[in-house]
Order: structure tokens, then sequence, then C-alpha cells
């Protein structure tokens, strides 16, 4: 703590300025906003290839895109999504928001904090650049499942590598994040006084330390198949395909919490503040986080149930994973429970907080409806599985973030964003969102699979439905884009607490947020 | 973005003829087999408690959306705590989820149970066919996508789907008696593939080095359509399943059919093998 003291005052005044000020800044607000940037961009790259997988998809046939190309796109949809869009906002909204929660003047490793941003860009362009080597970019699906995978050109062995740089960026980045929040509270911040958020991406943080290094054990066993003779995944030799889907899994499924736990967080901060009313059951809401992110180390079963484990283990994960609806139907309890009496506005944090709350219900009903092991192997890879996921990450982790930046701007920018093309973008983002993802549950329902590049006549019209939608949606993203640049060149002056019932040490420091916070910690009461 | 908004207008309205005929079919087609039936009650039961509660649940939120506002005068009440009302829904949540756990452990339990069956098939996957090999009949043939390439098309010449079953037609159809239980053992030959026939409620993949195994049974004379529902490779779309049940007689007949169509092409083999040594 001390040596970030010191250095907090060498930078004073004298900062780099220019492009050498992004390169070596460890002021978590720069690296907070490289992060919420990268993100966006990610986020408009993996968009695109979503658009051209809809547009292949408006009628049977091939007409845009061939397969392998399509199955390409799909795969790197997927893995830019997660690791580029989803999980280094929410890194973001970490830089930007822990040290003003807790009253600390900076991250606890703040070049270490430098060094993880610094990892992804590299990552991405591994990435996505894998597009342009022979034979094209890998097309397995996101889950990387051999042997399929082992029969990939080069760019399976970049696919790897993106993911290795982007887990130990992950790393480094939790760690940072509980060692910051566990030592630099300010005075008298008990972990249980501590903001919803912290606490989130504290019980996320710890998520991210767990199972980042078993998917790297898993990718590099992938990588030894490859390349250096070892059998970890071929019968012939031995191995097990199967056993790669559980290493996968194990990962796989607290990954699905590391992108929905902050987005609880950061909704449970939008809702108390435009109810004006304190967020309901605080106590229960860090106990439910809790009970998720243990439960979620015991489901990752449900993704394989149509592997043909025995019957005693498709139970067991029956039981676990429909276990999960309890502490997250808690959470929904609370903060409804937090609206009710309040006295609400629906400014556009809060739009984006009541979208969430109720279609991240939808698709945790879809996930009820899936995690009974015969209605599954009905859905399974099909397209409701795709409705399925993305009203969970969309509409859970995307509106979230949404939500939320719109939330913090005036606390990052100093201006208030315009609220009208804020209202306007959530409208349509929530309109044609629903357009392009309700029509999937039919699709799947009526036995469509996912990742296919042609389909039968029967499934035409919702997938016309959906296409369509889709268009309507990636293209609104760019009001979002319009809304936060203008945010940042102007507008009205935020005040210190840009909204009334705003509540926390982040809205004591002036708007925007100084370069540097904190530096004696403040009085928590 | 007007023009390309324009333009998908253009294409979505160009279809509306395609849309009197359309089928928008929004459940699960009717099962076929007795664990596809329960598939079926399962999911409708799921379905109905899941619309109950998001009624009740979001019918409180929505009220107190419209009712609890700042514009209309609403004042925020201070409370935030109360013990009983977390243990009351966090224990309501836990007899709904009992009550929908204990007839899909029936069905789990059903579905595991491939015990005892009339007939056992062997299902081979292959990057992108099937085979099946009728284990007590000695039947064994490949089965590949029968829709013609040049009505998939391509990026350069597009194609037209105008086979009514169009990706879900194969040149040799798996043919299995009505009311018999069919055992099928799955494995892969280089991939992972998945052996999925939604009406018949088996979706099962097939492991490359491993069996695995599941079963059906057909209640009625059909058609069953379905697809691998496992990536696996460039083709993965064109590899459908189409399952003939038909009665017992008409099945002695094809099983007689398929027989006599393989001696033929085995003594052809053998000629052509034998051919050269004769000589």
């Amino acid at each position: 703590m001390e040596a970030t003291h010191d250095h907090a005052h060498d930078d004073h005044g004298h900062h780099p300025t220019g492009l050498a000020r992004y390169f070596f800044t460890t002021n978590h607000k720069d690296i907070g906003s490289m992060y919420l940037w990268f993100s966006l961009i990610m986020f408009f790259v993996g968009g695109f290839m979503a658009l051209v997988i809809r547009a292949e998809l408006f009628q049977p046939g091939i007409q845009i895109v061939n397969p392998d190309v399509f199955n390409q796109l799909t795969t790197i949809h997927a893995l830019v999504m997660i690791f580029g869009a989803v999980m280094p906002a929410f890194v973001g909204f970490a830089n930007w928001q822990i040290p003003l929660m807790v009253g600390a003047s900076d991250m606890a490793f703040a070049r270490m904090n430098n060094w993880s941003f610094w990892l992804m860009p590299p990552a991405a362009l591994l990435l996505v650049g894998s597009f342009l080597v022979p034979g094209g970019a890998a097309g397995s699906g996101w889950t990387l499942y051999p042997p399929l995978s082992i029969q990939g050109g080069i760019s399976v062995d970049m696919t790897i590598l993106a993911v290795h740089i982007m887990g130990a960026s992950s790393i480094m980045g939790s760690i940072n994040i509980v060692t910051t929040i566990l030592n630099m509270r300010a005075p008298g911040m008990t972990l249980m006084r501590m903001p919803m958020f912290v606490w989130t991406w504290l019980i996320t943080a710890y998520l991210l330390i767990a199972v980042m290094p078993v998917l790297a054990g898993a990718v590099t066993m992938l990588l030894t198949d490859r390349h250096f003779g070892t059998h970890f995944f071929n019968a012939a030799g031995g191995g097990d395909p199967t056993m790669f889907m559980h290493i996968f899994w194990f990962f796989g499924h607290p990954e699905v919490y590391i992108m929905i736990l902050p987005a609880f967080g950061i909704i449970s901060h939008i809702i108390p503040t435009f109810a004006r009313k304190p967020l309901f059951g605080y106590a229960s809401m860090v106990y439910a986080t809790s009970s998720i992110a243990l439960l979620s180390f015991i489901v990752w079963g449900h993704h394989m149930f149509t592997v043909g484990m025995p019957a005693a283990g498709n139970l067991f994960f029956m039981y676990a994973t429909m276990l999960i609806a309890v502490p997250t139907g808690v959470k929904v309890f609370n903060w409804i429970a937090t609206m009710w009496k309040g006295s609400m506005t629906f400014e556009t944090p809060m739009l984006f907080a009541v979208a969430f709350v109720s279609l991240f219900t939808i698709g945790g009903f879809s996930g009820l409806v899936l995690a009974i092991t015969p209605v599954d192997i009905t859905l399974h890879n099909t397209y409701y599985v795709v409705a399925h996921f993305h009203y969970v990450l969309f509409s859970g982790a995307i509106f979230s973030i949404m939500g939320g930046a719109y939330y913090w701007l005036p606390k990052w920018t100093g201006h208030m964003y315009d609220e009208k093309l804020g209202k306007v973008h959530f409208w349509l983002t929530a309109i044609s969102f629903n357009i392009t993802f309700f029509p999937q549950h039919f699709l799947g329902l009526a036995g469509m699979p996912r990742r296919i590049p042609d389909y039968a006549p029967q499934f035409t019209e919702f997938n016309q439905i959906s296409s369509v939608g889709a268009f309507l949606l990636g293209f609104s993203q760019l009001l979002f884009l319009y809304v936060i640049i203008k945010c940042i060149r102007g507008g009205v002056k935020a005040e210190a607490k840009s909204w009334e019932g705003a509540e926390g040490l982040e809205w004591t420091v002036p708007s925007p947020a100084p370069y540097h916070t904190f530096e004696t910690p403040p009085a928590f009461h | 973005m007007k023009k390309t908004l324009r333009q998908i207008a253009g294409t979505a309205l160009s279809t509306l003829p395609i849309l009197a005929v359309a089928n928008y079919d929004v459940n699960i087609p009717t099962p076929h087999s007795p664990i596809s039936d329960q598939i079926y009650g399962l999911h409708m039961e799921i379905l109905w408690v899941c619309l109950a509660i998001f009624v009740v649940v979001f019918g409180v939120m929505f009220y107190s959306v419209f009712a609890h506002r700042k514009s209309k005068g609403a004042v925020a009440a201070h409370f935030h705590e109360n013990t009983t009302i977390e243990i009351i829904w966090t224990l309501i949540p836990f007899l709904i989820l009992g009550f929908m756990a204990w007839p899909a452990t029936q069905t789990v339990l059903a579905m595991k149970d491939a015990s005892n069956p009339d007939m056992t098939i062997k299902v081979t996957a292959y990057q992108w066919m099937w085979q099946y090999e009728y284990l007590n009949d000695g039947v064994k043939f490949y089965s590949v996508l029968s829709t013609p390439r040049d009505q998939i098309g391509s990026t350069e010449q597009h194609g037209k789907a105008t086979n009514e079953h169009y990706l879900l037609e194969t040149d040799n159809n798996v043919v299995v008696p009505v009311g018999k239980k069919i055992r099928l053992l799955i494995t892969a030959n280089d991939v992972i593939h998945g052996w999925y026939v939604p009406q018949l409620g088996v979706n099962q993949y097939g492991i490359p080095g491993f069996i695995k195994d599941s079963w059906f049974e057909a209640n009625e004379p059909g058609v069953f359509r379905g697809q691998c529902s496992q990536i696996c490779g460039k083709e993965h779309g064109y590899m459908p399943i189409v399952v003939e049940a038909k009665s017992a007689e008409d099945y002695a007949l094809w099983v007689k059919e398929q027989k006599a169509k393989q001696a033929a092409a085995e003594s052809h083999d053998k000629v052509s093998l034998a051919d050269p040594v004769a000589r």
C-alpha cells in the first residue's frame, strides 16, 4: 500500500501525456477506461460476426459464407464476446469503481494492472487475426472439443495461445481485485458493509482464480495432443475425448457465473438508486451470491447430458443445477422487494435494470427447463440453448453493462449523457433483442440444431424474424457509441452526486472523478 | 444504415408469399416414443410452472413499477430487511423444485435403461454420414444426405431449396419395426457427432473410441427426421437421420430386400476381386 501511495505522488501533475500515458499508465481510472473501450470495440467485432451469421441464416441454402467460414464465425463470435467483450467490460467497471467504492487510492498492484490490460490486445489480435491464416480461424465451436479441434490448422494454436494470454490477464486482474478489496478498504468498511458490486467482484475474482488455470490445463493438453504426440483425448492412445468436456466445463460453468455475478452487483446499485430505497436483504444477497458461486463448481455435467453419463451422474447434475434456481430466485425477489414501495424514476440505467430483472429471469426459466435431464436431451445443442444463453448473457450481462455505463458515465466524464437518446437506445435494444432471440426458443423446440449454416425449410420463418431483429439490434448499438462519445465531449455538468438516490463513496468525489482520489482514506460511516 | 434497413425490409416483404404457408410451430414436435412422450409431458409441466411463477413475480414487479413512481407522488419506504420473508421465499422454490424433480427422476431412470431390447442397431458416425449395423438381422449400410448439392448452392451459385424434406432426407433410411424396443449402440469414427431424433427422444453423442447406448420404441408407423446435433466440421449441417418405422411384416420384407441387395453387392465384389487371380 505504501508503494502505491509513493507512486501516486510521483505521478502528480506530470504523468505522461498522449499515447505514452496509456502505455505506461498505472492509474486505475485510465486502465478502467481502456478496458471499457477495448470491450466496446470487441463488442462491435463480435457483433459484426453475429450479423454475418444471421445474414447467412436469413434463408435456407448457402448464400453469403460457405459452411467452413460459418463454423469459424460462430466459434470466434463466442470467444470474442466472452473473453473480449463481457469479461473485460466487468474488469473495466472493477478498475474504475472498486477503488472509488472502497475508498482506496488505486488498485493494489498498479503496475500489474497495466500489464493485465496490455495482454488483452495481442490476445484479441491472435483470435481475430486467425481468420487470415491458411485454413481460416478455428471452427470447432468455442468449446474446442477434441478430436475436431485436433483436426484444425494453425488457427487452433493461435486460439489456444490467445486463451492462455487472456487467462493470465484474468488471473492477474483477479489477484489485484482480491488484494485491493481485502486490504485497502476505508477504515470502518467491514466486509458486510461493502457495496454489493464489490462483494460480487470479490466472489467473481475467486472464481476466476479457481477456474482459469483449469482452462489453461485443458487447452495445454489440447496443444500437446496436437503437436507433441500425447493422447490425453485420443482413445486409440488410452485417452478420452469426454475427459476434455469434463475439464472444460469444470471451467466453463463457473465461467458463466463470472459473467453474471458482477452484473448482479451493478443491478444491485442501480435499483436502490432509482427506487430511492436501500437494497432489500443485503445479507441474503451476499449469501445468495456466495451460494451461486459454490454451486457453480458442481453443475458442469449439465452441459454433458448427451454424453452418456450413468443415471446417477445425470441425476446428481440435474439436482445440483436445479438448486441454483433457489439463490438466483432470492436475488430476483430481493430486487423486486427493493423496488416495492420505493419512489421510482426511470432514467436509462433503471430501464436497463428493470429489463435485466425480467429478461434475465426468462433466461433463468429456460435454464431450469434445460436442467431437467430428459428435457435437455431433446433441446441439447438446439437453438433453444442459443436463446437461453443469449437471454442470460445479452439481456443479463450486457444489459447490466449498458445500464452500468449509463449509471456511472456522469462520474467518469463529468457530464450527464443525453437522456432522450439513452432511452431511445434502451427501447431499440430491448425490443430488437426480443425479436432476435425469442423466436429461437421455438426453433430449438422444433429441433433446429445450433451451429448449422443451412436448415430445413420448416425453420425458415422464425429464422427470418430473428435475422431482422439481429440487424436492428446490431445497428442500434451505434447509437450507444454515439451517446457515449457525445457524453464525453460535453453535456450538462454532472454533480458529485449525479443521481438523487445514489449512495456510496464514489458519489462523494467530484464528477468527473479527479485523476487521483482518496489519497487519504475517507471516513466511512 | 437507412439503406441497409430498407434492403432488409424489402427482403422481408418479398418473403411474404412464403409466410402464407409458413410454419410457426412453437412446441416440441409430436412425440412418438415412450421417452419422448414423457419428455413432452415434463416440458409442458415445467413450462406451466415457470409461466405461473413469472406471472406472479412480475405481476408484483410491474404493479410496483406503475404504482410506486416518484411522478405519482410515491414516497420511499425505508424497510430493507425481513428474515421471515427471506426464509419463505427460499423454501417455496425448494418445494417447487422437488415437485419438478420427482417425475424427471423417473424419466431419467427409464431413459437410461436400455436393457432387454428387442433388437440392437450399432450406429457409427463419420464425417459426414452415418453407418448402421443391424446386429440381429445382419443388415449393414451407410446413410448420407440425399438432397442434391445444387439445391444447397454455394456462395457463388445460390441454390434453391425445392425438396419437401430439404436437408432432412437420406439415401438409406433407418428402418425399424413399430412397437419394439430398439437399442442403439452409438460410436464415431473420427470426431464427436450427435445422433438426434427429437420425436423419438434420442440425442446421444457418438464418441470415437467409446460405445454409448440409448434406446427408443416407435409407437406407430411413420417417418421421423433428425440430424447431427454436435458440431463435427464443415458438413455438420448435412448429415441427417431419417428413421422409418414399419409394421413387423413390412420390416421383415425390408430386411429380406436389404439382404438380397447385400448378397448381390458381395458376389459382385468377390468376382471383381477374384478376377485378376483367375486370369
